[in-house]
Parts: C-alpha cells; structure tokens; sequence
C-alpha cells in the first residue's frame, strides 16, 4: 500500500459525507452563480440544451463565463477555446499538488481530477500538502448537482429572474473563497505568500490576458522551496507519524 | 457552438487530467510538499483579489470590493461563513443602490 493512502483517516464514505456536508454552503452559491451562467449563455445565443449540456460536460465556472462572454461578443470558438483554457490554467498546479493523494489507477485518477474545482480542492487539503480526496469528491458531487440545475433554472426561466448582481451575489463566490484564505494563514510564511500572490496577480491584471494572473500568483508557493520552509514541512509531516 | 462546449470539455478535462496521472499515487519529496502548503494561500489570495478588483483588463474599487471587504471582516471576527456571506451580498447591494 502506497503510504498517502495509508495515511487517510477517515473510512471513505464517511469523508464522501462531511464533503457534502461542508460542501453544502459552496454549492447553494455555485447554484446562483449557474443561474446567472444560464442568463448570460441564453442572451449569447446558446440553446437552453446547449447551456445545460456545457455545464454538464465542462464544470468550470470562470472558464464558462470567459468562453461565452467572447462568442457573445462576436467572437469565434478559437478564441473562445483559448480564453476557458487559460481560465483553467490555475487547475494544473491544483491537480497537481492532489495528484499523489488521489488513489487508484490512471483513468481513475484522471476521473477524479474531473472533481477538482477551487472551493472543494480548497476544503479538503489538510495542511500538511495532501489532501482528503473522498472529502474532495463529496463537495464537488454536490457543487455538480446545483451547478447544472442552476443553469438550467437560468437558461430556462432566466427572464423571470431578477438581475443577480442588484442582490450583490456576485460578491458571494469571492466572499467565500475569502473565509476559505483566512483558514490558511495560519502561519507567518503563509501570510506573506497570500499577500504575495495577491499582489503579482492585480498587478498583472491590466497587462495580461484573463486567467493567466491567477496562474502566475501560483508562483509565490514557490517560498515554500527555502531550507527553512522545507524544514518546517519535513517537521509537520513526522509530527503527524510515518506512514503505517 | 457545439465546438465550442466540445472544446472547452476536451480542454479542460485535459488540464484538470494532468497532475493526477502524472503525479498520483506517489511519494514526493519534501520541496513538493512544502510548495503545495503555500499554494492554497497563493492561489485563494490571487482569486480573491482579482474577483473583488478586477473588472476585465482594469481594476476598480466598487461596490463588490466593499463587499467582498465587509465579509472577510465578518468572518475574522464571527468565525461563521454564513454571516461573511451575507455580510458580503447585502453590503454589495446596498452600495449598488447608493
């Protein structure tokens, strides 16, 4: 038994449990935030199937936004392929760092990185660089169920809703992910790379395409590779005990 | 369109694909783990910030900011996140109508 595994301390389907537990708050946002998808995609042209459809296959907020957003400008798939990418390219070093903690083979791996989305990655790392994957896998079931529905609720009914951004949700996926960073700053290192992310990431805001300054604040963990770092790491880790 | 949504499916399957087969079910060593630590920190306070700043190319200071400002407040000093989110929506939209 690879040692990752051995080290997860919570039966599988108690961990599947607590992610939809904790994953709950998350997915009744992802729900309003899908609405406001389904409005967007139904005002660009998108058929009510075609917007529930790319829910369903593509499950990625931001990059959804981006992608229809420029075909409702004008633009074309191309262009449009390009922006999700980019959007998504924060989602590497995210897979990568719950790569080792997913169980299983290849494909199955590869299934489960599908699960990856911010809030639910966010949730199930336990500090100490792995990450609970059942947990993760509980959260995004249910963020999946309310992000489809919503967008069929806005993709269908959208002209009977109100205008989302009047009731200021549009500020509640930032607010959360707000309360998920304060969690984080646990240290003094980890404070200042928070600090540091932010600040690569809004000043290349004005300057590089959408997407691309997320990805590149991804290289303030990039502290984490001074001796003293590295250090405190190898500490927590045989803190916790080797792996059985 | 169906290019589109096909596109961006492949796409992004692909990317979230990636780490999990080339990294998964292995042992890494401790600069991996000690960069993976501080990558939630990074990757939340990039999101966080870009959201409550960044309109497209340009940042504002508008009435999602004050929001978003108000619920991070709420959480530091309640603990609750349901109070941060509602703190956040309802300080958003009272400034909206402002």
């Amino acid at each position: 038994m690879l040692a990752r595994t051995a080290r997860s301390r919570v039966p599988r389907s108690e961990g599947f449990r607590r992610g939809l537990r904790q994953g709950a708050p998350f997915a009744v946002a992802g729900f309003i935030l899908a609405a406001s998808f389904g409005i967007l995609a139904d005002e660009a042209g998108f058929s009510e199937i075609a917007a529930i459809v790319m829910s369903a296959i593509v499950f990625a907020g931001s990059a959804q936004f981006a992608s229809v957003t420029i075909i409702a400008a004008g633009g074309g798939a191309g262009a449009a392929v390009a922006a999700a990418s980019l959007m998504n390219s924060r989602f590497l070093p995210m897979s990568a760092a719950v790569g080792p903690s997913f169980t299983g083979g290849p494909l199955k791996r590869a299934a489960k990185g599908q699960a990856v989305i911010d809030a639910s990655w966010a949730m199930s790392s336990r500090g100490d660089g792995s990450f609970d994957e059942h947990l993760l896998l509980g959260a995004s079931a249910i963020a999946y169920v309310t992000w489809v529905a919503g967008t069929a609720v806005g993709a269908i009914w959208g002209d009977k809703l109100g205008d989302p951004d009047a009731l200021g949700l549009d500020a509640i996926f930032p607010a959360f992910f707000f309360g998920l960073l304060l969690n984080e700053l646990r240290s003094r290192r980890a404070r200042g790379v928070a600090a540091l992310g932010a600040g690569i990431a809004l000043v290349l805001v004005p300057i590089a395409p959408p997407g691309m300054p997320v990805l590149v604040a991804s290289i303030a963990s990039l502290v984490g590779l001074t001796r003293r770092a590295r250090a405190e790491a190898l500490e927590r880790l045989e803190a916790e005990g080797e792996p059985r | 369109m169906a290019i589109t949504i096909a596109g961006c499916a492949a796409i992004t399957a692909a990317i979230k694909a990636a780490g999990p087969v080339a990294l998964g079910g292995r042992e890494l060593p401790t600069w991996f783990t000690s960069v993976v630590i501080l990558l939630s920190p990074a990757l939340l306070a990039a999101l966080v910030a870009t959201q409550a700043f960044a309109e497209g190319d340009r940042l504002t200071f508008d009435a999602d900011t004050v929001g978003v400002a108000a619920g991070g407040l709420a959480i530091w000093r309640t603990g609750s996140i349901i109070a941060c989110v509602v703190v956040a929506a309802t300080t958003t939209a009272a400034v909206r109508t402002l």
